[in-house]
């Protein structure tokens, strides 16, 4: 059933990482070559972000903002409306997070096609700490209309969600990451917005995924496995809009579900998942994310292992909670 | 296409704009009224004068581009495109209607002939600036311009001070920005609330040409844009003095109108006021 092509190495102690953030940087600048009607701004943070490849590509299609997120995304509405196809980069935590208002006014209720990048979302930011440490974008971005969210789980999926960013027409939001993170997927892997794909099958339990925590639901998946669970675990690339779909066919299977984000808990991807199920097939659900609080300095890993993101602490959570309900809506 | 209208007919167009604002202003029941009666000269010069574009083309690829930024103040844009000829007058009576192209604050989306959707305050002159950069840089359009009318109280907002920044470094020539400088904002004088002065020295040491003049002389407005198109390696703000409330004379310098509408009977006594100032508005302008 699953056509989804997995990296044979995904279980290696050797599995290749790369920065989620890498891809995106590659994505542009074949998305430039492209189209020539692509603009890149950034603000004060062009190699981080990896903005930089496509900056010294095409140098005159690059507009360095300063460090003001509130005009970053403002001048390209402006541009936008010029017939430019504007990219702007940052960190999460300064865009969208402090020029939401913006967004929302100039650009979704505009309904232009700005491509807003968040880069360094998530606890694995590390030791910058909680004031860079974003987790609240996947919910401020996807209560907007008209948006496009979506957090790839792979620098692969990463470069292929840009590219097809750059052409869809929309007001669209990636979220990236800062650290390298495994390779879960190949370049032969399908990636289509608005579509959730099964990486593994199973009957126990539906581990929803998104961004970086799909890999370690896949490491949480074969922990459960050694246990005697079979985990299917669904990956959730794009946010918004949400592949309604996939999800409730693996849900109506196995009679539980699992989210996982790098990100609150609480009205994001376990939010969007909530919602569906709520109105659409009650099931018992659990969310894993950051439970109603901030992060902190650390190491990346620690704070991942720290908050129960890591695969044997979320296959952990799994177990208690199968322990706990039973398949509730078996039988509708 | 511009340039049409004697200084004189164009005085009585503002008029005219004013006694749309203020019927518009009745019907809807709420709004804003100081600063669209004392914008209503230069947005008339704009539309009938300044500006190139096509009412019965809004999208025209040769236009000139107009930002409002301070959107509260659409009404006195709706009026001048109506009298202009973009939809018809009598559509100014929906203005904050359910169902309605005229919304409350402008959306580009409902109505042709808008550039952007704006309200909250401090972000139409980054999207003017965005869109004189890619006329300066990206499309080599050295014949199109960009226009923003902004309000001096959303000099408050930080975003304000990054659009002029971004404008300065970029030497944005193509973008010229008329500053409604009437003083006043919603919780009163702009100078109590947060003092914008010296405004001609910020707006200098951010790389700006700057102009001050008297914003209800038609002549002067029409002059200042020819200026400020004359100048090919900075941005243009000229900062236009107004009356808040300029041609209803209980209205003039009292903030309270900021954001209140006249009721029926101030309404009336508006327009008639308006009327018997006819003569009066054209004499002090010549």
């Amino acid at each position: 059933m699953s056509a989804f092509e997995l990296n044979p190495n995904l279980y290696d102690a050797d599995v290749k990482q790369e920065p989620i953030r890498a891809g995106f940087g590659r994505g542009l600048k074949a998305a430039g070559e492209q189209n020539d009607q692509i603009v890149g701004l950034c603000a004060d943070l062009t190699e981080s972000t990896r903005m930089q490849e496509f900056a010294e590509a095409f140098p005159e299609r690059f507009i360095e903002m300063g460090v003001a997120e509130q005009n970053l995304v403002t001048v390209a509405s402006g541009l936008a409306r010029a017939g430019k196809i504007p990219f702007t980069s940052s960190y999460a935590a300064f865009s969208p997070g402090r020029n939401w208002e913006q967004i929302r006014t100039t650009i979704a209720l505009n309904e232009q096609p700005v491509k807003i990048i968040g880069s360094h979302a998530g606890v694995s930011v590390g030791p910058d700490g909680a004031t860079h440490q974003m987790l609240e974008d996947l919910a401020l971005m996807r209560v907007l209309p008209n948006l496009v969210v979506i957090a790839p789980g792979d620098s692969i999926e990463a470069e292929k969600a840009t590219k097809l960013i750059a052409e869809n027409g929309k007001t669209s939001y990636l979220r990236l990451a800062r650290e390298k993170t495994p390779i879960f997927s190949t370049e032969n892997s399908p990636f289509e917005i608005g579509k959730a794909y099964v990486l593994r099958e199973g009957h126990d339990i539906t581990l929803l995924g998104t961004g970086t925590m799909t890999y370690q639901l896949l490491v949480a998946a074969k922990k459960l496995e050694e246990w005697g669970i079979q985990a299917e675990v669904v990956h959730v690339p794009t946010i918004k809009p949400l592949d309604e779909e996939t999800v409730l066919a693996s849900v109506r299977k196995t009679g539980r579900a699992l989210t996982a984000e790098e990100a609150q808990a609480a009205a994001g991807f376990g939010g969007a998942i909530a919602e569906l199920l709520g109105e659409k097939l009650p099931t018992p659900l659990k969310r894993v994310g950051m439970k109603d609080r901030f992060g902190e300095s650390g190491a990346p890993n620690e704070l991942i292992k720290h908050f129960g993101l890591d695969g044997e602490s979320i296959a952990k959570t799994a177990q208690e909670f199968i322990n706990q309900v039973p398949r509730y809506h078996q039988g509708f | 296409m511009s340039g049409q209208l004697t200084i004189t007919q164009l005085q009585q167009k503002a008029n005219d704009v004013r006694k749309d604002i203020i019927n518009m202003l009745v019907a809807a029941g709420s709004g804003h009224s100081a600063g669209p009666l004392d914008l209503a000269d230069i947005m008339t010069a704009l539309y009938f004068d300044i500006m190139k574009l096509d009412p019965q083309n809004p999208d025209w690829e040769g236009r000139d581009v107009f930002f409002l930024s301070n959107g509260h103040c659409v009404p006195v844009q709706y009026a001048v495109m109506a009298e202009r000829g973009f939809f018809p007058v009598e559509e100014l009576q929906t203005l904050r209607k359910f169902g309605s192209r005229l919304q409350g604050h402008p959306e580009r989306l409902r109505l042709p002939g808008l550039e952007n959707t704006s309200g909250p305050l401090g972000s139409g002159l980054s999207q003017a600036a965005g869109y004189a950069y890619s006329l300066q840089y990206l499309d080599d359009a050295k014949h199109r311009w960009v226009y923003a009318v902004t309000s001096d109280g959303e000099h408050d907002e930080g975003n304000f001070w990054e659009a002029a920044m971004f404008a300065g470094k970029y030497k944005l020539s193509q973008l010229i920005v008329y500053v409604d400088r009437n003083n006043i904002q919603i919780d009163g004088p702009t100078e109590e609330i947060m003092p914008l002065e010296d405004l001609r020295g910020k707006w200098e040491s951010f790389g700006w040409h700057v102009q001050e003049i008297n914003g209800h002389n038609m002549e002067s407005i029409i002059d200042a844009a020819g200026m400020a198109r004359a100048i090919t390696n900075r941005p243009s703000v000229i900062i236009a003095h107004t009356i808040p409330g300029k041609g209803v004379d209980f209205m003039e310098y009292d903030y309270h109108w900021h954001g209140s509408p006249p009721n029926k009977d101030q309404a009336k006594t508006a327009i008639e006021k308006l009327r018997t100032l006819d003569g009066k508005i054209v004499g002090e302008h010549q």
